[in-house]
């Protein structure tokens, strides 16, 4: 690991104001990815800017839906009554992922920007068109059992969020707040936050240099209210989704008014399938409907020497969800 | 008094003491307080510096030069050490002379930073020594490595890998093609043959402490190895010949160890260039491997495949067994696990025979792995016996009943012991096996399909040998002294437990002491070894203490025992007394305070296994069986019960319930042999559906070395567990009758697991680890 120096930032300003002066400085939250990273040399900032103190804090209704500050930890809004009350496949995503002790320390705006785990990436000794552009992509005729299949490139095909929160926001229209380094915010869907890889998988999100997520803002709805978080993996417990689905139906009369659907695990980012909503919008809630959604899901992918699985597994698993949540 | 035979200690007072009682760990309050020291801790050795190595980025290669001027400018730096400036070792292990010279503790016939060339992916081909951790880790970024670079091979499947016959095996007295009668013909006319393939990801042992070594040369021809090993007598004599040093003039210290698995049997790579480089940097140098490291500096259990040829007659009685296994070996060695030594021998079949495969690679080499060899060997057999309990419709533990083996087929030797029947009866028992749907994939638990399987298990019994030391205070107190490690299984607890017996006096009376090569030599803890070994120099040396203290009470005047033959006197809870008249007698504080003894040493050598099964040993079992010295095959046997949840839509599998029955001779803790049984199962149903390392198919390096990515179990992949042992008595196999139950308990557990999910869902699974894809895979074929 390199010599880094450590600031603590108490507001935004002065946060932003140290990147504008070090390009090549890093933000810290909780710091569960970065310092991972930095251990792995495959980020060498000189400088970290602690940025725990800012006030981007609270879990608050508002009148655009459940406000959540960027700066609050995964185990307190996954446990949140607010949240599980209104989004419970939110709140699952939450606890579902990563381990007691990594939910404690993560922020919910580090979670949104958590790197992916493919093994090319999370080890310099290999060529990465991600890590290092135009170094090349091992993955696509090596070791890709776990990559994505939905939204890749001839350039990268890694999950590049491999979590599960974004994937929970991504169904349910989620925003993201922004404020970057001149004070202004914008407001971005989650949905249009992270960019597909192309050829230039190395820019993953729309992110501006040293710009700060300040907030996430869920939209309440009935869809949101039903919902389930289902994640499939190789162990029990503290393992990325190899396929995960969240969905949320809004059933009246048996027959499906409005309906979310996004994929985690398959996708080269959380893949929010408009195509499966529009099969089941308007159709009985059966399994048949449930199938043929989960069909036009995975019309897309494109599958490798390793993951072909991954196009079944997907599907019966955001079949099992949409089961469950219809009580069927 | 000569003491002409190794007593029976199962037949003194077995019911009286702490042996056997469920002891708590005597060295828990150390670790849970930090006190405990680990090797990598000993962070008060004066001067310690520190160092890391860079390692190659491609598996195949020549270095060609090296850029150092930045990382040599950074700050704190004091060398950094490759091939070209490394002080030279009086012998390495590449030529066939070093390698017998170093013996069984080097099982590595490569040494990085020896030479210019690059066998395997992250092989260190620098060592960066640093005043701070962090310093030396950033300036070994900046070393810049020119290699020249050649296209490796993967593995066996490769097409570039030549497979080739080894002769002999690097490791393993076993002959590589063992052969009983005529298997081929006895198969070829079996009315049933069963030919299945089968195959094993890479796994690595993943102790929680990763390999480290602290080195401290306190004179220029004296050194001090803090080291993270399983066996200190093995590394200090495997060091003294590398370094061309006296055996005595290198110590070796390992107080504490955090799991090992086999994969600290050895001395690596990295012990002696840390020990190169304090030389180097005439400082002590510490240096602990990464957790990316250690899957490439300690050893893995190898890629592999096994193809099983079963032959039974129509009632499912074997008529024939043929084992292939093809495997995947380094550049250098010949390693490879002998799977087919438990095919041979774990059922009556008159007709075997086993083949073995090599194909060298661009791969780290390969090592022993908690029973190597029988638990990948165990998979194929078991799964193969659960396939014929199909195909003739028996019930699987009725197929393993039919085929029974009454003595050793692969030596035609009787058991010392073997108490399997009891195993299954008495597993059979807890699980509820006798509800079992003997039908496929009926039973179903909402979306998930349930199943339950059963396997065998057994594990040699080694042989070993060791020192051990007691000295017994005047005032009731005993130091007791071996060699040995703890692996963190309970050593320390379950010898203190012996000598707490052996002396008559309370464990809390008692330092066992371990762990220091200053201490009396003794067997590595692998193999199974230690408990019994170390349990039974214990005893003898207590034994030692005991006839020296006879022979002082029957020349003292004031003893009750004055003038009594030594062979009369007999020494119960530490009073020495006449066997015929046991009122007449004293306290050994009382005899030692009058003979002004602050303390008495009692030395002894404890031998186990059947190598040293003596003509006296077998006497002293049974009168009539005097000829049977040496005669014993010597094994544990056990039998693990399953039950799995499969959700055939998802593939994934669960483990809902486990029931393991062990006879493994004399349990010394029933609290540490549970414990030592729940972590070998859970080893192994972590080999069984989830434990893998992925190798990149061109470029030969792993893909997942972390534990994030390499997965073993988490707590809520293991139900509830019941452990229970069969109380048996083995006379043949040392003075205390211990089996050990270090490997047993990974033997079967894949094949249960295995079996099981074949009767949930009527597919059989052959290839490990039994992840979601594959069983979506088997789901799309028909039952």
């Amino acid at each position: 690991m390199n010599d880094f120096s450590y600031t603590q930032a108490a507001t935004a300003k002065e946060a932003t104001g140290i990147l504008k002066d070090q390009p090549t400085a890093a933000y810290i939250a909780g710091g569960t990815t970065l310092l991972d990273m930095m251990k792995a040399n495959l980020l060498e900032p000189p400088q970290l800017v602690d940025i725990n103190s800012l006030p981007f804090k609270g879990i608050e209704q508002t009148k655009d839906g459940l406000r959540i500050g960027a700066m609050e930890r995964m185990s307190a809004v996954g446990e949140h009554p607010l949240l599980v009350q209104q989004f419970p496949a939110v709140s699952q995503s939450l606890l579902l992922a990563a381990s007691p002790q990594l939910r404690n320390m993560a922020s919910i705006g580090g979670n949104i920007l958590q790197r992916t785990r493919c093994g090319y990436f999370r080890d310099a000794a290999f060529p990465c068109n991600k890590r290092v552009p135009g170094s090349g992509c091992p993955a696509i005729a090596g070791d890709n059992h776990n990559l994505a299949i939905l939204g890749v490139s001839e350039s990268c095909i890694a999950n590049s969020y491999p979590g599960d929160l974004s994937v929970a926001l991504a169904a349910f229209d989620a925003v993201l707040t922004l404020e970057n380094q001149k004070g202004k915010q914008r407001r971005v869907p989650i949905t249009e936050f992270y960019l597909l890889p192309g050829k230039t998988p190395q820019k993953e999100t729309v992110l501006e240099p040293g710009e700060l997520i300040v907030a996430v803002t869920i939209p309440t709805a009935t869809h949101a209210q039903r919902s389930t978080y289902l994640k499939v993996r190789e162990r029990s417990s503290y393992a990325y989704a190899l396929a995960s689905a969240a969905v949320g139906l809004d059933v009246q009369g048996g027959t499906i008014r409005s309906a979310r659907v996004a994929l985690g695990g398959v996708g080269a980012q959380p893949w929010r399938s408009r195509e499966a909503e529009k099969v089941l919008t308007g159709q009985p809630a059966t399994e048949a409907t449930f199938r043929a959604a989960a069909t036009a899901a995975l019309r897309e992918a494109q599958p490798r020497s390793e993951n072909g699985y991954k196009v079944e597994l997907a599907q019966n698993t955001l079949v099992r969800a949409l089961q469950q949540v219809a009580g069927a | 008094m000569e003491l002409d035979i190794e007593p029976n200690f199962a037949d003194t007072n077995p019911k009286a003491g702490v042996v056997g009682q469920p002891l708590t760990r005597v060295d828990g309050r150390a670790k849970v307080t930090g006190a405990a020291k680990y090797s990598a801790e000993y962070n008060n050795v004066p001067g310690l510096v520190h160092g890391v190595f860079k390692t190659s980025d491609v598996a195949k290669g020549r270095i060609t030069g090296f850029d150092a001027s930045a990382a040599q400018r950074a700050p704190g730096v004091l060398a950094i050490l490759t091939h070209q400036n490394l002080p030279k070792l009086a012998i390495t292990p590449d030529t066939p002379e070093g390698k017998k010279a170093i013996g069984m503790g080097v099982q590595m016939g490569f040494l990085p930073l020896t030479s210019d060339q690059i066998y395997y992916a992250a092989q260190p081909v620098a060592l960066v020594v640093a005043d701070t951790l962090e310093r030396a880790q950033y300036a070994a970024t900046l070393l810049k490595v020119q290699v020249a670079t050649e296209v490796p091979t993967v593995s066996y499947q490769d097409p570039k890998a030549k497979l080739f016959d080894p002769t002999k095996l690097t490791v393993g007295k076993t002959e590589n093609q063992p052969k009983r009668g005529d298997a081929q013909t006895a198969f070829a006319s079996a009315p049933i043959q069963l030919t299945a393939t089968y195959h094993h990801a890479i796994t690595h042992h993943n102790p929680m402490e990763p390999g480290a070594t602290i080195a401290h040369w306190e004179a220029p021809d004296r050194v001090t190895v803090y080291d993270t090993t399983q066996g200190i007598t093995w590394t200090q004599k495997s060091l003294s010949a590398m370094l061309g040093l006296p055996v005595d003039q290198v110590r070796v210290v390992n107080k504490y160890l955090g799991g090992g698995f086999g994969c600290k049997g050895s001395t690596w790579p990295h012990t002696i260039l840390t020990i190169q480089a304090a030389k180097a940097v005439g400082r002590p140098v510490k240096l602990a491997l990464t957790r990316p490291q250690q899957f490439t500096s300690m050893g893995h259990r190898e890629d592999q495949e096994q193809t099983l040829r079963l032959g039974a007659t129509k009632e499912g009685k074997l008529l024939a067994l043929l084992h292939e296994k093809t495997s995947t070996t380094s550049a250098w060695d010949n390693y490879a696990e002998t799977n087919a030594k438990i095919v041979d021998l774990l059922y009556d079949c008159p007709h075997f025979e086993a083949q073995t495969q090599l194909a060298r690679a661009n791969v780290m080499t390969s090592t022993y792995m908690r029973a190597p060899g029988e638990a990948p060997g165990s998979f194929a057999i078991e799964c193969a016996m659960d396939d014929l309990a199909y195909r003739v419709g028996l019930d699987p533990i009725q197929i393993r009943l039919l085929n029974y083996a009454e003595k050793d087929p692969s030596t035609g030797k009787p058991w010392s012991s073997k108490s399997l029947k009891e195993c299954y009866a008495r597993g059979a028992e807890l699980f509820g096996w006798s509800k079992r749907n003997p039908k496929n994939g009926a039973t179903r638990a909402g979306k998930t399909l349930v199943g339950w399987g059963m396997a065998t298990a057994s594990y040699p019994v080694h042989s070993g040998q060791g020192n051990a030391r007691v000295r017994l205070y005047a005032d009731g107190h005993a130091v007791v002294q071996a060699g040995a490690t703890d692996l963190g299984t309970g050593t320390y607890t379950v010898i203190t437990q012996v000598a707490a017996d052996s002396l008559g006096i309370t464990p809390d009376k008692i330092r066992f002491e371990l762990g220091d090569s200053a201490l009396p030599s003794t067997i590595v803890s692998g193999g199974s070894m230690a408990a019994g070994t170390v349990s039974s120099s214990v005893y003898l040396a207590a034994q030692d203490v005991w006839q020296k203290l006879t022979k002082v009470a029957v020349l003292d005047k004031k003893s009750p025992l004055y003038q009594a033959k030594p062979a009369d006197v007999e020494v119960v809870k530490g009073r020495l007394q006449l066997k015929a008249n046991p009122s007449k007698g004293e306290e050994f504080a009382a005899l030692m305070q009058r003979a002004s003894m602050g303390d008495v040493e009692g030395i002894a050598t404890g031998r186990y296994g059947a190598g040293y099964e003596s003509a006296q040993a077998a006497l002293n079992a049974s009168k009539t069986k005097k000829d049977d010295a040496g005669e014993h095959s010597m094994h544990s046997f056990g039998a693990h019960f399953c039950e799995v949840h499969v959700d055939p839509e998802l593939g994934t599998v669960r483990v809902t319930r486990w029931v393991s029955v062990v006879a493994g001779g004399r349990i010394l803790n029933p609290k540490t042999a549970r414990s030592q049984i729940m972590g070998g199962s859970i080893f192994g149903i972590g080999a069984a559906l989830m434990e893998g390392t992925n190798r990149d198919p061109n470029l030969a390096r792993y893909t997942n070395a972390s534990l994030a990515d390499y997965h073993v179990c988490v707590n809520l992949d293991i139900p509830d567990m019941t452990v229970e042992f069969i109380d048996e008595h083995d006379p043949y196999i040392n003075a205390m009758g211990v089996k050990g139950i270090g490997e047993i308990s990974i033997v079967g557990t894949s094949a249960a697991v295995g079996n099981a999910i074949f009767h949930a869902t009527g597919r059989r699974l052959r290839a490990l680890p039994i992840t979601p894809d594959k069983v979506l895979d088997a789901m799309r074929q028909p039952a």
